[in-house]
């Protein structure tokens, strides 16, 4: 964001950000931002926290008033939520391990979205909408498309690698969102990385997306390379 | 969490091997009261209206989102964020509802009428200046003169 701060005001534009990486900040010295030591993902700190979103903000748009710059300052708290003991988390909904079901890991994944559902149409009631949806397919449709993926690799002939490799990121998108959505519906708080080591670690969904990555980060195509090689998995729950 | 002390040593090493060019000048726009500015979003998180193009691999584009947008998602190639917090709570990283707050409030003038949205993952800095030229006159036309920045 520290380049994008950089053109608008050269284009005569003020501009005021926020910076989840100081030392980025800090090296590029864009106009105003704000350092705040929040998890990469949660730029304001906090979902449904109005009052600390606010402090946020102010202390933002404080830097407005500053008379020089370049101004990079410092968010002095941590958010809410992120001390280790509120880190402790277990999803209460038993799954079949990926290491006990290897021989039958596709009705597994079945078995673990059917229990998953009623979680996932109560969040998507309480939030009243969803993220699921980017591929424009249901879901059973887009674990499909994932699960053809894995057992015939890259795109076929007859398929323009951008459009399959958009597809099959899309459809990705759609099965996290699903499962997170799902979790989180659950009582109790959710902390960001023990939900993501959840998904990662102990789901036959995270397991899929890892077979995914393998299979095709050997792929010809270098897009689908790109797509399996950092857009499927992340670093830090990607297998040596 | 973002403090690079707290950080695995390889996401230590990704995120300072990353180049972060110096620009060779710093533009700095000043304004009046903040209570008179008209303030538009923009984020790098990568999302946009549910029927919108979503973001791909290296896409340096941006969408609008207008004013009023309620159902957003979330196409970032990137997966090495959290993405729970927007799934609960847009404003955790696209804070709307907060702005709306201090426009009714009287903290900031007008908000802007469309908001932007662009993908920061794997860019050279310079790739989103071509976004930014453009979306500067947008942001003129719609009488902003303010922009306030989140990233992901």
């Amino acid at each position: 964001m520290g380049a994008l701060g950089h053109y608008l005001e050269s284009e005569g534009l003020a501009t005021v950000g926020i910076s989840l990486v100081r030392e980025h900040t800090a090296a590029q010295q864009p106009p105003r931002f704000l350092w705040v030591p929040f998890p990469l993902g949660r730029p304001l700190g906090a979902p449904s926290d109005a009052k600390f979103q606010h402090r946020v903000i102010a202390a933002t748009l404080g830097l407005l008033d500053e008379p020089d710059g370049p101004v990079l300052a410092d968010f002095p708290d941590d958010a809410p939520g992120q001390d280790e003991a509120t880190n402790e988390w277990a999803c209460p909904v038993s799954f079949p391990s990926p290491e006990n079901a290897d021989e039958d890991w596709t009705d597994a994944l079945r078995v673990e979205m059917r229990a998953l559902e009623p979680w996932y149409e109560l969040g998507r009631t309480r939030r009243g909408g969803t993220a699921v949806g980017t591929s424009g397919i249901p879901i059973t449709e887009a674990l499909q498309r994932l699960l053809d993926a894995v057992e015939h690799s890259g795109p076929g002939p007859d398929e323009p690698a951008p459009t399959w490799t958009r597809n099959l990121k899309l459809a990705v998108e759609d099965l996290r969102a699903y499962y997170l959505e799902a979790v989180t519906s659950q009582p109790g708080e959710h902390p960001p990385t023990a939900v993501n080591d959840w998904f990662w670690g102990e789901t036959q969904a995270g397991a899929l997306l890892v077979r995914l990555a393998r299979t095709l980060s050997g792929d010809a195509d270098p897009r689908v390379r790109g797509l399996a090689r950092g857009a499927l998995v992340p670093r830090s729950h990607m297998p040596a | 969490m973002a403090r690079l002390a707290d950080l695995p040593d390889y996401e230590v090493e990704h995120l300072l091997e990353k180049a972060v060019p110096r620009f060779p000048t710093n533009p700095f726009v000043r304004g009046g009261p903040i209570s008179e500015r008209r303030i538009a979003l923009i984020t790098s998180a990568g999302i946009h209206g549910r029927g919108d193009d979503a973001f791909q691999l290296r896409d340096a584009g941006y969408r609008l989102i207008p004013g009023e947008a309620t159902d957003l998602v979330m196409t970032h190639s990137s997966v090495n964020f959290d993405r729970t917090g927007f799934q609960d709570d847009i404003n955790v990283v696209f804070p709307i509802d907060r702005f709306r707050e201090l426009e009714v409030n009287g903290t900031i003038g007008p908000l802007a009428s469309v908001h932007y949205a662009l993908m920061g993952a794997s860019l050279e800095p310079d790739e989103v200046q071509q976004s930014a030229r453009e979306i500067a006159p947008l942001l003129k036309q719609d009488g902003v003169d303010t922009v306030f920045l989140t990233p992901v």
